[in-house]
């Protein structure tokens, strides 16, 4: 009786979760990630800024190695030595993650925030039932639960994300699942705490496309039905524009760009954007049209340039660009970009301003 | 299953029969015979005994009478050292002793190398790991009968802890014995724990672990240790049948009436039935085992097939 009280106080919380709507479930402030390699010291992440609001899905987009996976992270507190947050700050539903004790965070992981891997033919542990590891995830921070109890969450939560005959796949392992079959439980138990906050990280990146738009339709209806924040990391525009309210684009560490996913997509102010957008198929594209990739290659990030990261591979760079680095300009409501020559554009708006005066 | 189980017996018995076969015919390869000792008695005599006990005919008619007794379950009588007695009984005496100290050396070593393994993967780079890595190559490089002298030169005799003179029952005779017995298998199992640890530790399982919120205790002994087990238990199976069967130094060091002892000393006398029959019994231990080691991985990891390949 007690468990199912606790259960309805569940859902309440996240009818909850409802009401709160429009405030800051996340914030993100300056936060900075360093490696510390033999080396040298790898700046994987170097101040970026953000904030998350309830029910929020935000994706975040990148090349391999510009620090969006490290920054998830850090969120989650799995940064994994040499790694380490050496400033700003990390703010989860009022409470600073970064000042939280070990103890704090291992009740924090799983409960609060929830998180999927890329990869789930190896994320799941091959010699355990998928019953198991779900009941598991439960148990760990739902200590008075019964196993009954605990089984018939477990069922349920299969079944939201769309698993048939939940009681012989919950004594099955792993390997006798497909991937996409795999990637579902993975949700599954990300899940069954109902987490505030869903960080994926690539979920549908080692799937095949069928699969991916069907994973992608699964965490969508979720999101509905649970009005949880998602954090989603991706290199994949497309299916940023699927499922995300509002997209951030990394480039070497820095945030280069952040706004409403509209936004990005059709008035992209960052030269990156424009060539990440540029090198993707469209579907309304000329048949002859051709792909153009970025030129060059990705920054080294033991020795990373001055000024804007991204300077030395932009068709559009300017003098400045390799010495500073440029601040965040508004480019419309909740769309900012950094670089310079926005700064450039709202310089001349102000002049023109101040000329007709 | 039922199909397995029948073709592994069979392999049982060829590999024995194999076994059986080159044990003969390298110990006759050996000069000398059962019958010189410090006064060499005279040709006549060694004749009359070589007829007596069949040594005198064909080496392959020995063989063919020797396996033909063997399935009807006789592994003959001793010549030299316990004349006339049977090798069954003899072996049946000997190996409970060698066994005693072998289960508890065993034991020591599993309980104690399996979770130093776990704790210097979990706390590889510190100080913690070094030492016991010295230690663990110490143990594994000092030969036996280094490691049971200095015992009982430090330990044992009068005015010391442990007696010096093996006595049947009591327990404080056990204690160095099996100390000495276990510290090799406890200083290999710790270092392959350690490395299937770490290979298991780096998996994304772990990550995942780690992400739903489980402690730390946990994530090694739930999810990692079970993954590492494999090798740790490829390596234990053969090892338990030698340790079980006694450790020829530890038993010599310590005068240890065991199996071990006479394992090597029936060599020495050329004592063949005794040899044939300590050698086949050890042989056969070793394949029961692995067999054993085969079905504990079904076990430990349900993605392994047994009959995989069959049909």
């Amino acid at each position: 009786m007690e468990n199912v009280q606790q259960h309805d106080k569940k859902l309440h919380d996240s009818a909850h979760a409802q009401d709160a709507l429009g405030k800051n479930l996340l914030e993100v402030k300056d936060l900075q990630v360093s490696f510390f390699t033999p080396a040298g010291e790898v700046k994987a992440v170097g101040g970026i800024s953000y904030n998350l609001k309830y029910g929020e899905v935000m994706g975040i987009v990148g090349e391999s190695g510009s620090g969006k996976s490290v920054e998830a992270y850090s969120i989650i507190g799995l940064l994994q030595s040499p790694g380490k947050v050496i400033g700003g700050s990390i703010t989860f539903e009022g409470e600073d993650v970064l000042a939280k004790s070990k103890e704090e965070m291992i009740a924090f992981r799983g409960s609060k925030v929830a998180m999927i891997f890329q990869n789930p033919m190896t994320c799941l542990n091959p010699v355990y039932t998928i019953g198991n590891q779900l009941i598991e995830a439960l148990k760990a921070h739902d200590k008075e639960v019964s196993k009954e109890e605990a089984a018939k969450r477990a069922m349920e939560m299969l079944e939201l994300v769309g698993i048939n005959n939940v009681e012989k796949r919950m004594k099955q392992y792993p390997h006798e699942l497909s991937g996409g079959m795999r990637q579902r439980v993975m949700i599954a138990m990300g899940l069954i705490c109902h987490p505030q906050l869903l960080i994926a990280d690539e979920p549908t990146t080692a799937l095949d496309v069928t699969i991916q738009a069907q994973i992608l339709e699964l965490m969508k209806q979720i999101q509905k039905k649970t009005h949880m924040g998602i954090i989603f990391i991706t290199h994949n525009l497309g299916v940023v524009a699927e499922i995300c309210d509002k997209v951030s684009v990394m480039y070497a560490g820095k945030m280069v760009e952040q706004g409403p996913v509209d936004d990005i997509f059709y008035q992209p102010s960052h030269p990156y954007t424009e060539g990440l957008l540029r090198s993707m198929p469209r579907v309304d594209a000329e048949s002859y049209e051709r792909l153009i990739p970025i030129e060059g290659t990705p920054v080294d990030m033991l020795n990373p340039p001055e000024g804007c990261p991204f300077a030395p591979r932009c068709e559009k760079a300017m003098k400045i660009c390799l010495q500073k680095m440029p601040p965040y300009v508004e480019v419309g409501e909740g769309h900012r970009s950094a670089c310079w020559l926005r700064v450039q554009e709202q310089l001349n708006k102000k002049k023109e301003a101040g000329g007709h005066e | 299953m039922a199909k397995y189980t029948l073709k592994r017996v069979l392999m049982a018995l060829l590999t024995l029969f194999v076994v059986a076969c080159i044990t003969f015919f390298l110990m006759h390869a050996i000069p000398g015979n059962p019958w010189l000792s410090e006064k060499t008695p005279s040709e006549a005599v060694i004749n009359a005994l070589n007829e007596k006990y069949g040594l005198n005919e064909p080496l392959i008619v020995q063989l063919g009478k020797y396996l033909g007794n063997l399935l009807r379950g006789d592994l003959g009588n001793s010549i030299k050292m316990q004349k006339n007695r049977p090798v069954l009984d003899i072996i049946l005496e000997m190996f409970p002793v060698s066994a005693q100290v072998g289960v508890v050396a065993i034991l020591w070593a599993v309980l104690v190398g399996v979770p130093l393994g776990c704790l210097a993967a979990y706390r590889r780079g510190t100080w913690v790991d070094s030492l016991l890595r010295v230690i663990c190559t110490i143990g594994i490089s000092m030969p036996g009968f280094v490691v049971a002298t200095m015992l009982l030169h430090l330990l044992c005799g009068t005015g010391k802890p442990f007696p010096a003179l093996f006595v049947s029952g009591s327990l404080a005779s056990y204690v160095l014995p099996c100390a000495a017995l276990g510290f090799y298998p406890m200083c290999y199992l710790s270092r392959q724990t350690r490395t299937a640890m770490l290979d298991a530790i780096n998996q994304e399982y772990i990550k995942t672990a780690r992400a739903k919120g489980l402690k730390n205790k946990k994530i090694i002994f739930k999810h990692a240790l079970r993954n590492a087990l494999i090798p740790v238990i490829t390596y234990l199976g053969p090892q338990i049948a030698f340790t079980l069967c006694g450790g020829f130094v530890v038993e010599t060091v310590f005068s240890i009436p065991g199996l071990g002892r006479y394992f090597i000393q029936s060599i020495q006398n050329r004592d063949y039935p005794l040899i044939m029959g300590t050698t086949l019994f050890l042989a056969a231990f070793i394949i029961v085992m692995n067999l054993l080691v085969d079905l504990a991985y079904k076990l430990v990891d349900p993605r392994i097939n047994l009959t995989k390949g069959e049909n």
